[in-house]
Parts: structure tokens; C-alpha cells; sequence
């Protein structure tokens, strides 16, 4: 069995580690959890729960922050 | 002794239960760097800045996020849906920005027509039902008709925020009246969002008596955006000071200014 997985991230495939927590995944892109908002298959996961999600495969997780805007 | 301005007794601007000094909000758009963006906030006077919610750049290739550069204790970051053409997209971009933990305010924006951003306001009284009811404060984006405002006054939006002109146009204030109906008929707060260019718009626009001005581009897209962001300072404070003083009537046949007696033979 791979110890990868795809998923899409922000719009694009991604082979991710298997298994691997939500709060696992924004440490391994160096985002801090505190200035990105986590959505999991279309739903929000807050921050305290980023650690409970796992991943699996063909989920589709989006990652989002504040730009600039008028 | 008084000044004028000491005898003159403004309302608060208050916004969903909030109270600010500043009736300027600036968006943080567009700027050519960050520095000169922080530098023109800060010289608008503006405590309301809006923010955009977006993917996070994985390849940090462009900016980082506009907090990096803004501070959230300082300014009340007011998120928009800007980008939305479904109630959906704009009710799952508010769902996101809230989540983001600052308040629970929100610009709502459903983008009817990609040419001139006008909005869709079957939309935009689709979504904002929707939020009002999950507990947001909507800011409605809306066009510059009455009915409409009323419908979104009714949804229990905190307030509407009819256009001066398209989004980025700088075309000024294109309908003072409609303006001036929306904001006598509405117990709401009224402030105009986009379309002013310059000074004099901005001028015009608070006297019609709306609460409020949201401009972006017109300091963005200034030679001079920090010197722009003064101007549009004094000329908020201008107009809304005219407005309060209240103008002269209009006529059309001139009435002298110096008195008609004592003229020699």
C-alpha cells in the first residue's frame, strides 16, 4: 500500500502522507492555523477540530485567507 | 469662541450595534505595494477596511495575506463575497470569512453581469436572507433602486450599500436622487459603495445625507493614493458637514448679495 494519497488542494491534485490530520497538513505547508480558514469536502473545519480530520483519499480541501479587496 | 463645526450635532455612524468615528471605509485592492496601501488607510482616516477571501498561494509565489501587512486590532476588517455571481458562493465566502474569527460582518456581494459588476439582487435578497438568519451583519451591495433597498431592509440587513457608479469606473455619483430616496425611505444605514473618482465625488455623495462612503479604487488607482486618501478624508468630512448645515435653496434668477439701497445719483 502507497504511503501517499491524492487529494485536491486549493483546486489541484496533491499526493499527500496517508492518514495525515487536517492540522498535520497546514504544518507540512509551514501555514500557521491561526491565519487560514479550512474547508474539508465542502464543509468548515474550525480549529480546534483541525486535529481530529484525516484526510482521505479524493477528499477535496480548500484553504483560504484574507487579500487584499475593495 | 464656537467654531461652526462645535454647533453642529452629528448622529453616531452605527452599524450593526458598532459605532465608528470614521464615516470613510477603504478596501485594500489593487495597490500597487503594500506600504503605499497602509500608508493611504492611514492617511483616509478609515477604521472600516474591506478584505477579500481567497485561496491561500501553496507556492508562495505572489503576496502574502493582507493581515501581514494590516493590523487586525487596529482597523475592523470587514470581508466581502466580492468574485460571487450565486447566492450559494456568496453565502459559502461569508461562511469562510466569519470562520476567519474577527466579526461577524460581512459585504455581500452577488455579481449579476461581469461587465459592469452590477449586481444581481435576486441574488444578493437570497443570500442576505440566508446570513441574517445564520447571525450575520450584511452590508448589502445593491444597485441604486428603492425598491430593492427596502426588500433588503426588510431581509434585516445592517446596511445597504447602494453604487455611485460601477465598481472601479470612477464615474461619480450618476443618480443623486435615487440615492437621497434610498437613504430618506430606509431606517437603515445607508452607504454608498462604488463608483467615486475623485474629491468632489465624495463630496457630493455625503450630501445627499447617505451615512457613509466605501471607495477602493478611486486611492488605488490614484497617481498619488496617499494624497488622494487625504483628500477623500476632507471631502467626506466636507460633505457630511454641508449636510448637516444644510444648503441654500437653489433658484434660477440671481438675488444681490450687497444691499440695493445707498447707490450714488
Amino acid at each position: 500500500m502507497s504511503d501517499t494519497i491524492d487529494i485536491t488542494l486549493n483546486g489541484e491534485r496533491r499526493a499527500v502522507t496517508r492518514g495525515v490530520t487536517l492540522l498535520q497538513l497546514l504544518a507540512s505547508l509551514k501555514l500557521d492555523p491561526r491565519a487560514v480558514v479550512v474547508e474539508h469536502n465542502r464543509t468548515i473545519v474550525r480549529r480546534p477540530a483541525l486535529g481530529e480530520v484525516r484526510v482521505a483519499p479524493g477528499d477535496a480541501v480548500e484553504l483560504v485567507h484574507f487579500v487584499g479587496g475593495g | 469662541m464656537a467654531t461652526a463645526v462645535e454647533t453642529l450635532r452629528d448622529t453616531p455612524f452605527t452599524i450593526g450595534g458598532r459605532t465608528f468615528h470614521s464615516r470613510l471605509m477603504v478596501g485594500t485592492g489593487k495597490y500597487r505595494d503594500n506600504d503605499t496601501m497602509v500608508r493611504a488607510i492611514e492617511a483616509s482616516g478609515a477604521e472600516i477596511v474591506t478584505v477579500a477571501v481567497r485561496r491561500v498561494d501553496l507556492d508562495r509565489t505572489k503576496q502574502a495575506g493582507v493581515l501581514y501587512h494590516l493590523d487586525p486590532k487596529r482597523y475592523f476588517l470587514l470581508a466581502n463575497t466580492a468574485g460571487c455571481s450565486t447566492a450559494a458562493d456568496a453565502v459559502r465566502y461569508a461562511r469562510l470569512a466569519r470562520e476567519a474569527g474577527f466579526n461577524e460582518f460581512v459585504k455581500l456581494e452577488v455579481i449579476g453581469d461581469q461587465e459592469t459588476l452590477l449586481p444581481d439582487v435576486q441574488g444578493l435578497l437570497e443570500a442576505a436572507t440566508i446570513l441574517v438568519r445564520e447571525g450575520c451583519k450584511v452590508l448589502a451591495y445593491t444597485n441604486e433602486d428603492l425598491v430593492t433597498a427596502l426588500r433588503l431592509e426588510d431581509a434585516g440587513c445592517a446596511a445597504v450599500m447602494p453604487l455611485a457608479s460601477p465598481i472601479g469606473s470612477g464615474l461619480g455619483l450618476l443618480n443623486p436622487y435615487s440615492v437621497r430616496t434610498i437613504k430618506r425611505r430606509l431606517q437603515l444605514p445607508v452607504v454608498v459603495d462604488a463608483g467615486v473618482g475623485t474629491a468632489s465625488d465624495a463630496c457630493l455623495t455625503m450630501e445627499q445625507g447617505v451615512d457613509g462612503i466605501l471607495m477602493n479604487t478611486a486611492l488605488a488607482a490614484a497617481q498619488d493614493p496617499v494624497a488622494m486618501a487625504h483628500a477623500m478624508r476632507l471631502a467626506v468630512e466636507a460633505g457630511r458637514t454641508a449636510y448637516l448645515a444644510g444648503r441654500m435653496p437653489r433658484r434660477e434668477v440671481a438675488v444681490p448679495s450687497s444691499p440695493l439701497g445707498g447707490m450714488l445719483d
